[in-house]
């Protein structure tokens, strides 16, 4: 099959037409309700479409009595909940409607034994002569923000973004989508392959290579059968975008029989990770780190080399985070150049470190930290930035706030209220100039404090999410992260020349 | 059908696609290794060679620094009336001592679901505890085979150590870029592992001192 045609096959599943729940139910335990419920709930933009045995209503949807009853050309999906033995019937029917190309994540028809698996590849065989694009079975559904399309069988529907998604397993759909609801860095397609009987994470993954609302591919796979074909699509779509990719039964792999000793030195992890460095991809070790890593990717810029600087407004946190980055040998830590120090000097009493980290040492007045930020995004010897301390006046100004003396708003008896609000304005004033210097100067400036975790609702952090930014939770883990984006940028700069 | 090659039948294949192995002479006799220790000159190295010789070391079939034809024909003579019949021996390697304090091992393997690989790792006694290694896909390319240089966590190892030069990067590079063609190759038996161990670096070039080969026949 063409590529065109094969692409349009599978934008019809992320932007059908309209969306048919085959097996509707009553009952709000069961899958035909619950998908239902979450397309119709989440906003879906298409017509929504139902069938169940008894021509009863389900969430206002009047359900079709069969399929059969569809009129043609009014729908690319269908999501089946139907029992097994409905499937092959279901599937002639919805071709003959004309389903550009049907598609069915059906959620739990995988029987085990000898049985399961020839009524299996039959509908395989059946789903391929009739040009209909089979997902699953045992995968949780489908997410398409762009089509505000939520048709899976758990939470959550995630913000909208250009992260793409492809999981062999459902669980890691749903921890990502919620990392992407806790970071507010959004989401463009989801899909769990399931028991991938007829389409894999692979094929995902070429599908959002092409795919324009998709600016970085996030996959999540065990078991790999056809590892030369996997390389390839690593290396095709690592061409064009970022793929980050968390590989469950990373330990499992032992020695293999061999006469020497290379076999048992080259297990099967290290040689997935020779695949992933050899393609480009971005091999993760947790699935924070696979997350981080791709919303990284997916809203900051490659940097141009990898030398960093961190600017912090307190000791400690400067310190570990240098020896974070001097640990990667990937990274260098920037040297500070004199006339960056001479222009900081201009700026901040003696006490500062004048070395990177740049340590402010609470000499910051007000306009101090973008304009030093500014200063060291600007300067040609700095790669990357890692920016530190951003919120810790608006979580006192949250203390106070709710200490028992803030007084009514309006009333600023005892002075707190000006100086809750001008901290709260700052920090998020901070965020934003972190954001706005990252995508003038095209570098990375990751910032992180713990507050977005411990206070999401903290102004700092809230502001650098409303950036479409990752607040990381730790240094440590931005330090992660921009591991990772000068790897692949090198990863670029090396295979361009 | 597998088959694992002798030590002087690995080194030949290997270097047929460019490996370039210390030098050596399969010797049958005392009297011939002395010729041939003389001709590389003193110290040598002796051990036994033949298809079916695993475990070398422990057995005491490799006989080190060796400084005499005295201990030359002492030792040869020892190795040949060691050998079992299993073993199929074919003679005794001699072969200049190669020393240096750095080993490498790089080599083929096969993975079940990747195909053929490349490996480079570090290497000596310890070379599975250390477990530093870097693995790709064959074939690769130069700038794949710097990357895997590159990968070793132990960087100390390969920059300049113990008053010897950093390692000779182009040089090793050839001997990752000669075992993809090994694994790649279409003609022949198939090379489905291979080691080169050790590859000693000496006086910072990387010297391919022994070799072990398993091939399997095409179908």
């Amino acid at each position: 099959m063409s590529v065109a045609r094969t692409h349009e096959r599978y934008r019809a599943l992320f932007e059908p037409r309209g969306v048919v729940v085959a097996g509707a139910s009553t009952h709000p335990g069961k899958f035909g309700f619950v998908s239902l419920h979450n397309i119709l709930a989440c906003g879906y933009r298409g017509d929504v479409f139902a069938t169940n045995r008894d021509g009863s209503t389900v969430l206002g949807v009047d359900c079709l009595r069969s399929l059969s009853e569809l009129p043609e050309g009014v729908a690319d999906l269908i999501f089946v909940c139907t029992p097994k033995s409905v499937n092959a019937e279901l599937l002639r029917v919805a071709a003959s409607k004309g389903f550009a190309p049907p598609s069915s994540p059906p959620p739990d028809t995988g029987e085990a034994g000898e049985q399961g698996r020839r009524d299996e590849r039959e509908l395989v065989a059946l789903a391929e002569d009739l040009g209909i694009l089979l997902v699953g079975p045992n995968g949780q559904g489908v997410v398409s923000t762009p089509a505000s399309l939520c048709a899976q069988i758990v939470a959550p529907y995630p913000p909208a973004g250009s992260i793409g998604v492809a999981s062999q397993s459902g669980n890691f759909v749903s921890s990502f989508l919620n990392w992407s609801c806790a970071t507010g860095v959004g989401i463009s397609r989801a899909v769990s392959a399931g028991n991938a009987v007829a389409t894999s994470v692979p094929d995902f993954l070429d599908f959002y290579s092409q795919d324009p609302e998709t600016s970085v591919a996030l996959a999540y796979m065990e078991g790999i059968e056809d590892g030369r074909s996997v390389a390839a699509t690593f290396s095709r779509v690592a061409a064009v975008k970022p793929l980050v990719v968390l590989k469950g039964g990373a330990t499992a792999g032992g020695a293999r029989a061999a006469a020497g000793h290379t076999g048992s030195l080259a297990t099967d992890d290290r040689t997935f990770t020779g695949v992933c460095a050899q393609s480009g991809a971005t091999r993760a070790s947790t699935a924070e780190e696979a997350f981080e890593a791709a919303a990284t990717f997916a809203t900051q810029p490659l940097p141009a080399g990898n030398r960093v600087a961190v600017l912090t407004t307190a000791g400690g946190w400067g310190v570990v985070t240098a020896d974070a980055i001097v640990r990667h040998r990937d990274l260098e830590l920037a040297t500070l150049p004199d006339d960056l120090r001479d222009a900081i000097d201009e700026l901040l009493p003696p006490r500062w470190s004048r070395s990177n980290p740049i340590d402010l040492a609470g000499g910051e007045t007000r306009d101090t930290v973008p304009e030093v930020l500014r200063l060291v995004a600007e300067h040609e010897e700095v790669d990357a930035v890692v920016h530190l301390g951003l919120g810790i006046q608006a979580n006192q100004a949250r203390m106070m706030r709710e200490g028992g003396y803030y007084g009514v708003e309006g009333e600023d008896t005892n002075g707190i209220q000006r100086i809750v609000a001008y901290h709260e304005r700052q920090d998020a004033r901070f965020a934003e100039a972190a954001a706005e210097l990252s995508m003038a100067t095209g570098k990375p400036i990751l910032t992180a404090t713990e507050l977005a975790m411990a206070f999401p609702g903290n102004a700092g952090p809230t502001a650098v999410r409303a950036a479409g930014r990752v607040c990381y939770q730790s240094a440590d883990r931005a330090v992660t992260a921009l591991v990772h984006l000068v790897r692949r940028a090198r990863f670029l700069q090396r295979r361009a020349s | 059908m597998r088959r694992t090659l002798s030590e002087s039948d690995s080194q030949a294949l290997l270097a047929t696609y460019g490996v370039r192995f210390a030098p050596e002479e399969l010797v049958g006799d005392p009297d011939s290794a002395v010729v041939a220790a003389e001709g590389f000159g003193y110290p040598v190295a002796a051990k036994l060679c033949g298809e079916n010789i695993a475990h070398k070391t422990e057995r005491g079939l490799v006989r080190l620094s060796l400084r005499s034809a005295h201990e030359v024909r002492a030792a040869v003579g020892e190795l040949l009336s060691a050998a079992l019949p299993d073993d199929r021996a074919t003679g005794v390697l001699v072969a200049p001592m190669i020393r240096g304090d750095r080993e490498l091992i790089a080599g083929i393997a096969t993975d079940p679901q990747f195909g053929p690989t490349v490996m480079l790792g570090v290497g000596g006694v310890m070379a599975e505890a250390v477990a530093d290694v870097s693995v790709r896909l064959a074939p690769i390319t130069q700038l794949d085979a710097a990357e895997m240089i590159e990968e070793l966590r132990s960087q100390a190892l390969i920059a300049a150590f113990r008053g010897e030069p950093p390692v000779d990067r182009d040089a090793l590079i050839e001997v990752l870029l000669s075992l993809s063609d090994a694994a790649t190759a279409t003609e022949g038996a198939t090379v489905v592992s291979a080691d080169i161990n050790p590859l000693i670096i000496c006086g910072g070039v990387p010297v391919p001192v022994d070799a072990l080969v398993e091939q399997q026949e095409r179908r």
